[in-house]
């Protein structure tokens, strides 16, 4: 059933552009107008005018014409508020999307940005099973951060959003969909576990040593520290010889993470495999490059290169 | 009630602004129903509602179930204990106004606030049943501000506002309303007859009574609420000719007066008596409801109005007893013969007495009969010279009179109102032989300037008496008058002094009478647009009667004028274009009118640049106005205004020469 339905609306979106334009995607800023905002009566909209009929039959009976008044007074509020629900969409701009980073399965946070050139209340946005309210204040712009499933690596064309409304008093709701022509980019899921990245030959068994400029510890001198490195004043207090430790950032051996390396799995396998080593490398705070195909990343470290590694590997085809 | 017991607790909870609205929406409902319910059910439901708004707002827990249950029962219970019934429009409205209070105890989230804002609005527009006035009314409708605060204020997301202030845009949208309101009220088609039972009433009005004993005019002549409301074809006739006649009272049975209705010996109704009349003035009335079938009429009136008939006494009396506020026109003649031929049936009755009652009046009677022989007028002359100048006083609250009533009250007491005079009067016109009855109605009333119309209250009720004389006939002859000029003069307030409540003497009384003007606006316009009004709707457009079909049509005609305003209201972009904007959008136009359109996306560095390059004559031109521009746009937080009108001139005088290829 729901698949006939489905089947129905493709079909009608393809055969009646006209009637299903703005449910297709747009560039931003997507601004609503009166072509694209609905309008419809909710249940309680329904039950309230139930009411008022009910209302409307007894001060007629009663031929009580004042309570008629308050009748047709409620009415036309009712009526008035439809227009107050409409002008509460109506001019309100989707300016920009800004996509968080996720890795496959888990929710991406979408930020929506809103402007308008006047405060708006009670507005929601529905993003799959996600409901956010926000309101403009007199600074025209608000931002909505909104979960986005994601079920695997690579671009992931935004979903359609619904902007709806039941202010000012619930009795209508007023919404308009907003497809954004955007995608969103979600990283490979790394695999549970597998082996450590093979370390080139030479380097694998003698890590270089690169003397820090950080001072770290002190400890027992040992034969062939340089003269220098020796704590003197610390050393004549405690009646033995201690060294200074310098850090060493680089006493980790960098890794090399490259694609050519895992011939023989899958695609899919190796995405997983070189996203496992580029996690552990971005925990562990270790320098990392990355030769994909076609895009050789040269060694870095720190958040932003592990997010251009990382956006490498799930723009891979 | 139950609902309570198995909630999805999936919904969120109100908050504390929506409940607070909540409990005032309440409040209100309850403070427009607290005149009809009986005290101590109003006081126990206002405890209720403030202790639940109390405990809801400092411990956030739930009215615990144990607590609900007895009291709805308690609540059916008070409500069958006071009016033996839970049927009929008092104990109905009881119960509605205790079910929505005791609601609260159970509303916790959006849905229960929405059925309870719902259902107090149907509450609100049941106090209207009880009492329609203009003031009743503003009342009402600003009851339902925090009924649309409460409903708001469950919407998420929106500015912090104070109490007060989350009212305002109720009354905005109240406002707004106003006028496809008024169109709908005018239009909807009325009811010609009710599709239920018409509103039944316990409470007795108090108005004038079919019967007249002693001290039952008292409740009446301090009562100031409206009777009726009186405007004329012409001038309004004089103070004097001011008597309205309701009921015409013929047995005594030397207590009370009452009025019946004479048959003829053969069980079939009398005629109306005769009326010669060569004049007679056209008159509307507004009358209050009285629940009783009775319409005073000035004068005598030559015929009925509509939906109303003629007694043989010439009182009128509507169709069914008036329930609702009625209007009605009418005719009366002011100088009139009635019933130049008295037969001798009514004759008889009219000189009926009891027997063994009142000797001393008896003897007074037939001793002036005696002085006087046949000159009737002679004996009357007398009564009202013993009235006069006999040391009456008159008073509302006269000393009690014994059996022999008008025995105490002519040769004891000496005190009494216009009850005691006419009836007096009465009892000594018929001892001496002259056919005489007592007549009750109103008399005087506020001649209203600013409407245009005589306001009669209750307390201008009024007693006198009609005496046979040959070729005359039935001739109005008010005893009060003799005693108390100013009664008649002045009217009821000026007669009675200072023994009338302070709001209705004095300046105070006098601004409540031109007060009351708006009143019978609101009577006329509002209260009194009955079937019959709204069918002549449109007889200054030349169509007599308005059908429905008709209505329908106007009323769609009139929603969708309405609706179509409100549409351009609702599209009506109301940002003025920026100026610097303005202008740049207008050189677009000039250019591309040349062949040079912006394109999507192009910045306007690009495009005029672009536009430079193109028209290569005006080269230097385009180049100043785009550096003019980004200087404007960009250098500055605001625009300069003087380079701002430099660069709008420029852009005015700006001409693009077509390039020609």
């Amino acid at each position: 059933m729901r698949d006939a339905l489905r089947r129905l609306q493709q079909l009608a979106e393809r055969r009646l552009p006209a009637l299903t334009r703005f449910r297709r995607t747009e560039p931003m800023p997507i601004e609503l107008h009166r072509r694209r905002i609905y309008i419809v009566p909710t249940g309680f909209g329904i039950g309230f005018t139930i009411l008022l009929l009910v209302m409307l039959v007894g001060s007629l009976n009663y031929s009580n014409n004042a309570a008629l008044l308050l009748t047709c007074m409620l009415g036309a509020a009712g009526a008035a508020s439809m227009l107050v629900a409409f002008r509460a969409l109506d001019g309100l701009a989707l300016a920009s999307v800004r996509a968080g980073q996720a890795i496959a399965g888990e929710a991406l946070a979408l930020t929506l940005e809103f402007e308008s050139t006047r405060p708006r209340s009670a507005i929601r946005v529905d993003l799959g099973n996600a409901c956010q309210p926000f309101a403009i204040d007199a600074s025209g712009r608000a931002d909505v951060t909104l979960p986005l499933a994601t079920a695997q690596r690579g671009w992931q064309p935004l979903p359609r959003l619904r902007v709806w409304t039941t202010w000012p008093l619930g009795l209508f709701r007023a919404w308009s969909w907003v497809h954004p022509a955007q995608s969103a980019l979600v990283w490979p899921r790394p695999e549970n576990s597998g082996p450590p990245p093979r370390l080139p030959a030479d380097e694998g068994l003698r890590p270089r040593l690169h003397r820090g400029e950080d001072l770290a510890a002190l400890r027992d001198y040992r034969s062939g520290d340089p003269r220098k490195h020796i704590a003197w004043k610390a050393s004549a207090r405690l009646g033995q010889l201690l060294s200074k430790d310098f850090e060493q950032p680089e006493s980790r051996p960098e890794w090399r993470l490259d694609w050519r390396e895992l011939e023989g799995m899958d695609n899919e396998a190796r995405i997983a495999r070189l996203a496992r080593w580029l996690g552990e490398a971005h925990a562990q705070g270790r320098r990392h490059s990355l030769w994909l195909p076609g895009q050789p990343i040269e060694v870095g470290s720190g958040p932003g290169h592990y997010a251009r590694c990382m956006s490498a590997l799930a723009s891979l085809p | 009630m139950m609902r309570a017991l198995h909630r999805h607790h999936g919904e969120p909870i109100l908050d504390s602004r929506a409940f607070d609205l909540l409990c005032l929406t309440m409040a209100c409902v309850l403070g427009v129903h607290v005149a009809h319910l009986p005290w101590w059910l109003a006081g126990a439901l206002a405890l209720v509602l403030a202790t639940r708004w109390w405990q809801r707002r400092h411990h956030g827990k739930r009215a615990p179930l144990l607590l609900k249950l007895p009291l709805l029962a308690l609540l059916a219970v008070a409500v069958v204990f006071h009016y033996g019934t839970i049927f009929g429009q008092e104990p109905g409205s009881a119960l509605a106004v205790g079910l929505l209070v005791l609601k609260l105890l159970e509303s916790e989230t959006p849905r229960d606030a929405k059925v309870g804002v719902s259902f107090a609005c149907f509450g609100l527009m049941a106090a209207l049943l009880f009492d329609q006035g203009l003031v009743a009314t503003v009342v009402v409708a600003l009851g339902l501000l925090p009924a649309l605060a409460t409903l708001r204020a469950l919407e998420p997301a929106q500015a912090p506002a104070s109490l007060p202030h989350a009212l305002v845009p109720g009354l905005a949208l109240l406002a707004a309303a106003v006028p496809l309101a008024l169109l709908a009220f005018a239009l909807v088609p009325r009811l010609s007859s009710p599709l239920w039972g018409a509103a039944n009433r316990s409470e007795a009005r108090t108005g004038l009574s079919d019967r007249m004993s002693p001290g039952n005019f008292t409740e009446l002549l301090v009562d100031d609420r409206p009777a009726m409301r009186v405007s004329f074809d012409g001038p309004p006739p004089a103070r004097e000719l001011r008597y309205f006649r309701a009921y015409v009272m013929w047995v005594y049975d030397g207590r009370t007066w009452e009025h019946v209705q004479l048959r003829r010996a053969d069980g079939r109704p009398r005629p109306p008596e005769t009326l010669e009349a060569r004049v007679t003035t056209g008159y509307q009335v507004d009358l209050e409801p009285t629940d009783r079938a009775v319409l005073p009429a000035l004068g005598v009136p030559p015929q009925a109005p509509v939906d109303a008939s003629l007694s043989p006494d010439r009182e009128v009396f509507s169709d069914k007893p008036v329930r609702e506020p009625l209007h009605y026109e009418a005719r009366a003649a002011l100088h009139y013969r009635l019933q130049a031929r008295l037969p001798e049936a009514a004759r008889r009755f009219a000189l009926r007495l009891p027997e063994g009652f009142n000797p001393r009046t008896h003897a007074l009677a037939a001793q002036w009969r005696a002085r006087y022989g046949g000159n009737d007028q002679a004996i009357i002359d007398a009564a009202l010279g013993l009235f006069h100048d006999g040391g009456f006083r008159y008073t509302l609250a006269p000393a009690p009179l014994g059996r022999n009533a008008m025995d105490d009250f002519l040769f004891h007491t000496h005190e009494g109102f216009c009850e005691h005079y006419a009836s007096s009067f009465t009892v000594l016109m018929r001892a001496a032989g002259i056919p005489a009855r007592v007549v009750t109605g109103y008399q005087g009333g506020y001649w209203n300037r600013l409407g245009n119309y005589l306001l009669v209250r209750q307390s201008d009720a009024h007693a006198w008496s009609e005496v046979w004389l040959q070729g005359r006939g039935w001739v109005r002859i008010d005893p009060t008058a003799a005693v108390r000029p100013e009664r008649v003069s002045l009217g009821a307030e000026a007669a009675a002094g200072d023994q009338l409540g302070w709001t209705q003497s004095g300046w105070l009384g006098a601004l409540r009478n031109r007060w009351d003007v708006v009143n019978h606006w609101w009577a006329q316009g509002v209260i009194g647009f009955d079937a019959l009004r709204q069918r002549g709707l449109l007889t200054p457009f030349g169509i007599r009667d308005t059908g429905t079909a008709m209505l329908g049509m106007l009323l769609a005609i009139g929603t969708a004028l309405f609706v179509a305003i409100g549409v351009g209201w609702a599209l009506w972009r109301r940002e003025r274009p920026e100026p610097l904007r303005q202008a740049l959008r207008r050189l677009e136009v000039r250019l591309a009118r040349a062949g040079i359109t912006r394109r999507r996306g192009e910045g306007p560095q690009h495009y005029l640049s672009r536009a430079a390059r193109a028209l290569p004559a005006q080269r230097g031109q385009l180049e100043r106005l785009m550096n003019r521009y980004l200087d404007l746009r960009y250098a500055r937080d605001e625009p300069v205004p003087e380079l701002l009108r430099d660069f709008q001139r420029a852009v005015r005088e700006f001409r693009p020469r077509r390039v020609v290829k």
